[in-house]
């Protein structure tokens, strides 16, 4: 939209029409449900592991600034170069001055959720670097011109005949094969060469440990591994909020990630940095740089509870079991992060003017919640992010961006019926005698029983008599 | 399974009807009380009562919703149990008045109340241990479950251990019954598209049970779930699991 | 900048202390609780492994240059990088040697490690006409020794090289995990860049899990530049969720079990 408002439910109409994207998001879903269901068959140690690795992350939190310090202390006696930057223009700036330093033409990334938040890709393209997404996933959208759609499955919304006529399009001497064996041998084939070729390698972190100045990752494919090891230059990114206190919080987080994001009892490669390489290593970046990104985290920070946002460890088990984002995909949220909890950091850090809308957009059934691997009360940061949008003021970027007369004064008047017996009495009285005459047409109701005018639901009907008039003619006591 | 304390068995509880059943399901919520008073139990129904606060609390405006809430807190004095014949309006009182009402003058009382409060089919196994005798005929029946019965409150399995008490009830459960209808409140009409599609997958999760009724214990689920059974010309009933419990044992 | 960092802080530091947070006791139990006996272990692991594709190999102090000799041969594997500072590396060289099909290639484009473009072709063994022959003595599988930084290595380490040897630091029961742990001999990417990646693993050292293996080996007291743990070749799902093996890393992890 013009005013720099994501609409979410436009796009989520748009994907809604699409029958082959709704079949590949349910399917792709309901598997990783089972798959992660069947991780955890022993509900005793789900909920032991779950309690430690909240409570890993909750210390994290409560000594945040200090870990930070000593992170940074541990990093640079490791020979890591540690950067600051409080918002995403300072991130970018800070990577373009390493690039150009190094005289860098190519670079080859591995996942990175906080490179996406600083849309880094377009950045280093407009500077005239070349710059490739190394995860097949990653690789696959980028080739596409697209995003993301799953934090963990980038094209996830993709199937393997729309993969092949990418790969087709875009890829010299592709053959035509509907074969995910083939693809990825073909993916392997081009991305070797620039593993080669690179001259820095790009990645996230899923955690920066303080105690020891290391940085964990992990992954599958050995993307990642190529981008950290191979290339001379090394940057890592990561939010402020990754770090943990000490190695032995590692494990924790690491038996829940994997488990929860895609089912499996581990990934292939957790690959743990402790530096550049060392005088005698024979291999290994020259330069690993860490930057430190803000964007927004210290301020989600400092509220006691929208902090509680900020435990994630980015596993996107929230989405696989969100019945919003089952049905609509990532796409339609026009974000880096989707789903559940792109529906709670998204709108702290672009703010509620243009991403307002997005708590709305969940029936608050708490399944995410259920599933959490870190506790994160997801739904409640919702309902709160709710009542920032229309508090001017508050704790919120925009707060009280969604605030309208119009809707204030309903729920006023809806508060003055319900909080009074006789104003209640009358209006359900009059809903009971009247309700069943309102027009199909009214906004409401039209929205309730319509879409793309086809009849989805019938109208509610008022019952002629209400539960309190019942309970009086049958003599219930009222006291 | 959230047990709580149940003894002794009480002889007296207070039945919180709840907004939607007081419009739109009047016999389901009749049902309920009798339900209870088939067990012995003295039935209290308030008429000053009206709204749990839900509605306002989940748009974001909770010193509406906190008015309201605050306006069915004198209505259950003592300690007697309280009777909700819905997980969701249960939940909002038991897990949620206790935040919105914090730092308030009558949050003790608040917090008191919500530690009362029950869910109808959790009260009836857990608190009253029913034994339930099926005059009905033969039919197949298959159970939603709403997210906030199952989530808030708890109650999983308490609904279709009911039904299975009845002889000639088939229960045929829901390949996704953990998943939300679509309802969520505002949500549906706010995001009506999604709401529908979700509803859709719901209703032919529920066409093939092959059942010939679904039951659940929320009218909200209900609403949009029978509405969108009626719209698509489905040949399934949706009833209040109350309603039809005690169509089933009274014959 | 210097002052984004300031700046950070010391809203990180007022904002907490504004609101101080009390984070729960950790309680570690439920994982030092995961226990496995002896026996169990390494058949877990193996069971783990094996359902990711990776592949076993026992042998012993005396034979496992034998195992791996044949397993190369059987396997058609023309050249096998190895540390040669090593314990591991040091041994290979000296069975070659005595084989008296020491071959150690000083890399220069030789013919025979061209033969196989690994990104194109097919590995040998996967190949629609079978193995190629076993070589016989003599032509046991060219020894290539990682003796030199990455960057005179680069494109053979690319092409030119079929499998990687590396040494383990045990293995892991809870999740069926290869502790590897990089150092000045033995380079990160002997694990990660040839097609098969062939680790040494002691039978006698094998941990429940991953927090007692750091534990014990005091990893918090220096880290390897590079700690690793390695569960099965290079995986993606990323196309449908249909699994593809061999992505970008090695296509095959080859576990060599060494009993005392």
């Amino acid at each position: 939209m013009a005013d720099g408002t994501v609409d979410f439910a436009a796009a989520s109409r748009a994907a809604l029409q699409d029958p082959q994207l709704r079949g590949n998001f349910r399917r792709a879903m309901d598997g990783l449900m089972g798959k992660r269901a069947a991780q955890f068959p022993d509900a005793a140690e789900w909920r032991g592991v779950r309690e430690l690795a909240a409570a890993v992350r909750l210390r994290a939190l409560a000594k945040l600034p200090e870990l930070l310090e000593r992170l940074e202390e541990n990093c640079s006696r490791n020979g890591i170069t540690v950067h600051w930057a409080a918002t995403t223009a300072e991130a970018n700036a800070i990577a373009l001055d390493i690039l150009r330093k190094v005289d860098a033409k190519l670079v080859v990334k591995g996942k990175s959720m906080v490179t996406e938040e600083m849309h880094l890709n377009a950045v280093l393209e407009d500077h005239g670097i070349e710059v490739l997404e190394s995860d097949l996933g990653e690789y696959i959208v980028q080739l596409d011109g697209t995003m993301p759609s799953h934090i963990i499955m980038p094209a996830i919304h993709l199937n393997t005949k729309q993969i092949a006529h990418l790969f087709k399009r875009k890829i010299k001497d592709a053959e035509s094969r509907e074969d995910a064996a083939y693809l990825t041998d073909l993916a392997r084939r081009v991305l070797r060469a620039k593993f080669l070729a690179a001259d820095v390698g790009m990645s996230g972190v899923n955690a920066a440990v303080a105690e020891t100045g290391t940085l964990c990752l992990i992954e599958n494919e050995g993307n990642g591994r190529m981008c950290t090891t191979v290339p001379p230059v090394h940057i890592a990114f990561m939010g402020l909020e990754k770090v943990v206190e000490k190695l032995e919080d590692v494990p924790p987080v690491i038996s829940l990630l994997p488990r929860s994001a895609t089912g499996q009892p581990i990934t292939t490669y957790v690959n743990m940095i402790s530096g550049p390489r060392k005088s005698g290593e024979k291999d290994g970046p020259r330069e690993v740089h860490l930057v430190i990104l803000d964007n927004g985290r210290s301020s989600i920070y400092a509220d006691p509870e929208l902090r509680d946002t900020l435990r994630c460890i980015r596993c996107g088990a929230c989405m696989n079991h969100c019945p919003v984002y089952t049905k609509v995909g990532g796409h339609a949220y026009e974000a880096p992060y989707p789903g559940p909890i792109g529906k709670i950091l998204v709108p702290q850090i672009e703010g509620l003017e243009t991403r307002g809308a997005l708590p709305h957009a969940c029936t608050m059934c708490n399944a995410c919640v259920e599933i959490c691997p870190v506790k994160i009360p997801i739904v409640e940061i919702m309902g709160r992010l709710r009542v920032e949008a229309v508090r001017p003021g508050g704790a919120v970027k925009d707060g009280g961006a969604k605030a309208s007369r119009a809707e204030a004064m309903v729920w006023s008047g809806w508060a003055a019926m319900n909080a009074s017996p006789t104003a209640y009495r009358i209006a359900t009285l009059a809903m009971s005698r009247l309700g069943n005459a309102a027009p199909s047409s009214l906004p409401l109701l039209k929205d309730w029983t319509r879409v793309d005018n086809e009849a989805v639901r019938s109208k509610p009907r008022f019952a002629t008599r209400t539960l309190h008039d019942l309970a009086r003619a049958k003599g219930i006591p009222d006291a | 399974m959230d047990h709580q304390p149940a003894t002794p068995k009480p002889t007296r509880v207070y039945y919180f009807g709840t907004c939607l059943v007081d419009l739109f399901f009047p016999d389901a919520g009749m049902a309920g009380i009798e339900l209870l008073q088939a067990q012995g139990l003295t039935v209290v129904f308030p008429q000053g009562q009206s709204c749990c606060g839900q509605p306002a609390y989940n748009s974001g405006y909770r010193a509406e919703a906190l008015k309201v809430a605050r306006a069915q807190l004198d209505l259950f004095p003592g300690d007697d149990p309280i009777v909700v014949p819905s997980g969701s309006c249960a939940g909002m009182m038991k897990k949620h008045w206790p935040d919105l009402f914090h730092g308030e003058p009558d949050e003790a009382k608040a917090v008191q109340v919500a530690s009362r409060v029950w869910e109808l089919t959790q009260f009836l196994v857990q608190a009253l241990e029913v034994r339930l005798t099926d005059k009905g005929e033969p039919v197949r029946v298959t159970w939603h479950a709403s997210c906030h019965a199952q989530r808030e409150m708890g109650v999983v399995d308490e609904p279709k251990a009911l039904l299975r008490q009845l002889a000639n009830v088939e229960l045929v459960e829901l390949a996704r019954e953990k998943e939300c209808c679509g309802f969520g409140g505002t949500f549906a009409v706010r995001h009506p598209e999604i709401s529908a599609a979700m509803v859709g997958d719901k209703v032919a999760d529920i066409a093939g049970t092959g059942a010939a009724r679904v039951v659940s214990g929320d009218c909200g689920c209900l609403l949009n779930i029978t509405g969108a059974l009626e719209a698509g010309r489905q040949p399934v009933q949706g009833q209040h699991i109350a309603q039809f419990l005690k169509e089933r044992t009274h014959g | 900048m210097p002052d984004a960092r300031s700046a950070i802080l010391a809203k990180l530091r007022a904002d907490r202390d504004a609101h101080p947070l009390t984070p729960p006791a950790s309680d570690f139990t439920p994982i030092e609780a995961k226990r496995w006996p002896d026996d169990d272990r390494l058949p877990r692991i193996r069971r783990l492994m094996e359902a990711v594709h990776t592949e076993f190999l026992d042998a012993t102090d005396t034979d496992w240059p034998a195992v791996l000799r044949e397993f190369l041969a059987r396997e058609g594997v023309g050249t096998l990088l190895y540390a040669p500072e090593t314990e591991v590396g040091k041994r290979l060289e000296r069975e070659w040697e005595r084989e008296g099909t020491h071959e150690v290639e000083r890399v220069r484009g030789d013919p025979r490690c061209e033969r196989i473009d690994p990104c194109l072709t097919p590995h040998p063994s996967h190949a629609p006409h079978g193995p190629l022959p076993s070589p016989g003595a003599g032509e046991g599988p060219t020894l290539i020794p990682y003796d030199k930084p990455i960057e005179d290595l680069k494109p053979q380490l690319f092409t030119a090289i079929d499998a990687g040897l590396t040494t383990t630091r045990g293995a892991i029961a809870e999740t069926g995990s290869l502790i590897l742990w990089p150092s000045a001999d033995e380079p990160r990417t002997l694990s990660l860049v040839p097609h098969i990646h062939i680790a040494l693993l002691r039978a006698d050292a094998l941990y429940d899990t991953f927090l007692q293996a750091m534990r014990e080996q005091r990893w918090a007291d220096a880290m390897s530049t590079n700690a690793l743990l390695i569960s099965g070749p290079s995986k993606t799902a990323d196309i449908e969720q249909t699994l593809a093996y061999g992505v970008h890393g090695p296509k095959r992890l080859v576990v060599l079990v060494v009993r005392s």
